[in-house]
């Protein structure tokens, strides 16, 4: 990584201006060229160090749900079940945690009717119980990686 | 224009936020580009994203970083059962921590799931992580307190949740994503 890009990813997680000319403004704080600024987004996209240029959503605010959930999965088992929950479009990240309840996903649906329904249609298609766990208070953190 | 807060009472910015979900476009005027592809002037593609942040419902405008390639490999879970009258204000403490990437309260599960404040911490490796988790334990009062630590073993599916139906329009193209 270069000392230009660790600037851009230290100096604009947030903060993005809403202006006219936004990439010269936020180009302009970090001490870089409004096309250089571009350049070293796009070069951050095609190395995947990104996932997108642009908004966080706060999903609840949308009317939509996000919820977290997990199961106990029987290790023989684990790539098929995974593979079952990945299909539904609604699991937005699926990680394998070690614990009794090894399977972690987040699940984002449109509406609060949505998500209740992916949680049956989820336990229908593998055959085994999903804890729900939706969050009841979030304490604000600075989502913040140094690089 | 009409201010209408509810993206889904005005299905040009419920485009607009169709349009910038998956990313701004990478131009010196991002703002006016979206507007051309919504039928919103710049000024309103301005107004509209501005009052979204400053509402909340945009919770950061940014780059959105993929922790893994950036060497942030280490990825605990920690799991705490703290008395439910004191979980507001451990949970302030907690996430004032730098290392703390997320802190949530969330119901606990019976006898399986007893712990009822989740955080997580992205580290390099896990001996850092675990190293943070002890440090975090002290300053909240909680060397004590039953606690489980999850590390991801692994990923099985990442990407940027979108929370909109695709919404009809004259220009569907969106702004750049790589697909995770």
């Amino acid at each position: 990584m270069t000392e230009t890009e660790r600037v851009v990813i230290n100096g604009l997680q947030g903060g993005f201006p809403i202006c006219e000319r936004p990439f010269l403004e936020a180009a302009e704080k970090l001490g870089l060229g409004e096309e250089e600024l571009i350049g070293v987004i796009e070069g951050l996209l095609d190395q995947g160090l990104l996932s997108r240029f642009g908004p966080l959503y706060h999903a609840e605010r949308l009317g939509g749900a996000l919820s977290l959930a997990a199961m106990k999965v029987p290790e023989a088992e684990f790539d098929a079940i995974a593979e079952r929950v990945n299909a539904f479009p609604e699991v937005a990240h699926n990680y394998a945690r070690d614990h009794a309840l090894n399977m972690w996903f987040v699940l984002a649906t449109e509406t609060v009717e949505r998500h209740r329904a992916v949680l049956r249609e989820i336990e229908a298609a593998t055959g085994l119980n999903v804890y729900d766990m939706p969050k009841i208070t979030e304490y604000f953190v600075g989502l913040h990686f140094v690089v | 224009m009409a201010t209408v807060n509810d993206p889904r009472e005005d299905p040009r910015l419920a485009r607009l936020l169709e349009a910038i979900q998956s990313g701004l476009p990478l131009t010196p005027r991002p703002y006016a580009e979206l507007g051309e592809r919504v039928g919103l002037s710049e000024g309103e593609v301005v107004d509209t994203v501005s009052r979204w942040v400053r509402e909340g419902l945009i919770k950061r405008l940014g780059v959105v970083v993929r922790h893994r390639p950036l060497g942030y490999r280490a990825n605990a879970m920690v799991v705490w059962d703290v008395p439910d009258d004191r979980v507001g204000d451990i949970g302030r403490r907690m996430s004032a921590h730098e290392f703390v990437t997320l802190c949530y309260r969330r119901p606990r599960r019976g006898e399986d799931w007893p712990y009822n404040l989740f955080c997580m911490i992205h580290g390099r490796d896990r001996h850092s992580v675990n190293a943070q988790i002890e440090l975090l334990a002290e300053a909240c009062g909680l060397t004590d307190t039953p606690r489980a630590v999850l590390f991801s073993s692994r990923c099985f599916k990442q990407r940027g949740a979108r929370y909109l139906a695709e919404v009809p329009s004259g220009d569907t193209r969106s702004g750049r994503m790589r697909p995770a």
